[in-house]
């Protein structure tokens, strides 16, 4: 229970940050993917189950608040929290660049999907172009990201598990 | 008890899809769940950008002295206000120089009623320009009002809701807008596009072969757009082409508008009216086009028959006062030309 709150809180708080207009915070008019981060390190640390959900809920409200459908962000997300969540059979505790790659694999499979459904479908053929100007300065930026917010988001699972052992 | 998570994955995939389905249908519908998820998350919103902005406010002061931040940023303001000001009177200009020689003219003069609101966030993604304003229904907004910047077009409301409102830019990958080259009011479609974004620039197309433009000419809106009012300014053109098929022309656009720094903007808080016709159609065509337009929930405007549009437009809207005094920032007096040139 406190964990599902504590995933709620994550995601919230990530979803005002990302939506906020902090020019500092965006290098060359692109923001960092911080609610992808979320899904795919919460899916490496917990695994398929967890990572399912938490993609869906997370798609789901950026799909509410912003989205022409309804639907479109929870599956992009779903699928990569479940596909993630096969590389928590080798999750480590202290491994920190392991989740940094999946991130940048996450990023790019998520930028190739909204190029396909966002823009490919309305005849924007030059993906060379939306390659460069957009997922790759994504992706770098959101790695870069990553390394900080997957520590946090180590610090905080470790410490509800160590909550539900006690518990027990 | 154990559940399988491939078969949560499968009955995941049917929801989603099941939802994109029912959202496609029944958009309308689902507008209270947006709206009432949104409330909630606005004042979260502006309460992250208060927080931003006071602390960048504090870095600033250590690079400048206050009063001459405040001091730049009024004046700015009154810059802008005056470029548009200025614009305004010289379109008007132009529009009396050819009045002039006619001999019937009939003018009128709309005051647009505008109000101020703050952007407060953008789309989570990098793909689009879609952006949140801090002000909706509750303002006295609605969906199909324009939005400006200082002097020049920024978008259009696409969604409103009580204390939010949802606005599209023109330099989106989505949008088009009916444009009207001020000095030779030969028409052509302003269109966003990602691509071009970088160069801060964005598309012109379906000018018309003949149009005798040059480099720099203004681009303003035109009076055949359904959703935009007359005479907004959108940009300068450049790079004029003449199309593979030897029929139209295409250019750029550089906004008038700075949209990387897009702090505040001015909704004009009065509807484009929708043209109706003075008499009865005979035509089938015409028939079906006008159904089309009086339906057409579009955010962006949809490319009609031009000589469909010149008979629909003849008959402008009635300026009636619709000033009610509690907005926060009334801008008097920019008042733009509509005039009725058909006889």
């Amino acid at each position: 229970m406190k964990r599902i709150i504590v995933y709620f809180l994550e995601i919230i708080i990530l979803f005002v940050i990302q939506t906020s207009t902090f020019h500092y915070f965006g290098l060359a008019n692109i923001m960092p993917n911080l609610l992808l981060i979320l899904v795919v390190s919460t899916a490496y640390m917990r695994g398929r189950m967890t990572g399912l959900g938490i993609g869906f809920f997370t798609g789901l409200l950026v799909d509410i608040v912003y989205g022409e459908l309804i639907g479109l962000y929870a599956f992009i997300y779903m699928i990569i929290g479940y596909f993630m969540g096969y590389a928590n059979k080798i999750y480590s505790n202290d491994d920190y660049t392991l989740p940094i790659f999946f991130v940048a694999v996450s990023d790019f499979v998520y930028g190739f999907f909204y190029y396909i459904f966002g823009f490919l479908l309305r005849g924007r053929l030059n993906l060379l172009f939306y390659m460069r100007r957009i997922i790759l300065p994504e992706i770098i930026y959101t790695v870069a990201a990553s390394v900080f917010l997957y520590k946090i988001l180590n610090i905080i699972n470790n410490r509800l598990d160590r909550i539900e052992i006690e518990g027990e | 008890m154990h559940i399988n998570p491939k078969h949560v994955l499968i009955a995941g995939v049917i929801l989603c899809i099941a939802i994109v389905g029912i959202s496609f249908r029944f958009g309308e519908q689902l507008k209270p769940v947006r709206a009432a998820v949104g409330s909630v998350f606005t004042p979260m919103q502006k309460g992250i950008n208060i927080v931003g902005t006071f602390i960048s406010d504090k870095l600033d002061n250590f690079k400048n002295i206050n009063d001459l931040l405040a001091e730049n940023e009024d004046l700015k303001q009154q810059i802008n206000m005056l470029t548009y000001e200025n614009k305004m009177l010289l379109q008007d200009k132009y529009e009396l120089d050819g009045l002039r020689e006619l001999y019937e003219l009939d003018q009128k003069y709309l005051d647009y009623p505008k109000v101020a609101a703050r952007v407060i966030s953008k789309d989570p993604g990098n793909w689009y320009s879609v952006f949140t304003i801090d002000k909706g229904t509750k303002d006295g907004l609605a969906k199909g009002m324009n939005v400006m910047a200082g002097n020049g077009l920024v978008g259009i409301i696409t969604e409103c809701y009580y204390n939010y409102s949802i606005v599209r830019s023109i330099i989106d990958d989505k949008s088009n807008v009916w444009g009207m080259f001020l000095k030779s009011s030969d028409d052509c479609v302003v269109q966003g596009d990602l691509q071009l974004m970088d160069e801060g620039k964005i598309r012109v197309e379906l000018i018309s072969r003949d149009a005798e433009i040059m480099d720099g000419y203004e681009v303003v809106t035109s009076h055949i757009s359904p959703n935009f009012h007359q005479g907004i300014l959108i940009g300068y053109i450049s790079n004029i082409e003449l199309d593979s098929s030897n029929m139209t022309k295409s250019a750029y656009l550089t906004p008038a508008v700075d949209f990387d720094h897009l702090e505040e903007v001015l909704i004009i808080t009065e509807l484009k009216e929708q043209p109706q016709l003075k008499e009865p159609p005979t035509d089938t065509e015409v028939t079906i086009d006008v159904d089309a337009l009086a339906e057409t929930d579009e955010d962006t405007d949809t490319l009609i028959d031009e000589e469909n549009q010149v008979d629909v437009n003849s008959d402008t809207a009635s300026d009636e006062d619709t000033n009610t005094g509690d907005y926060d920032t009334e801008i008097g007096n920019d008042a733009t030309t509509n005039s009725d040139v058909t006889e």
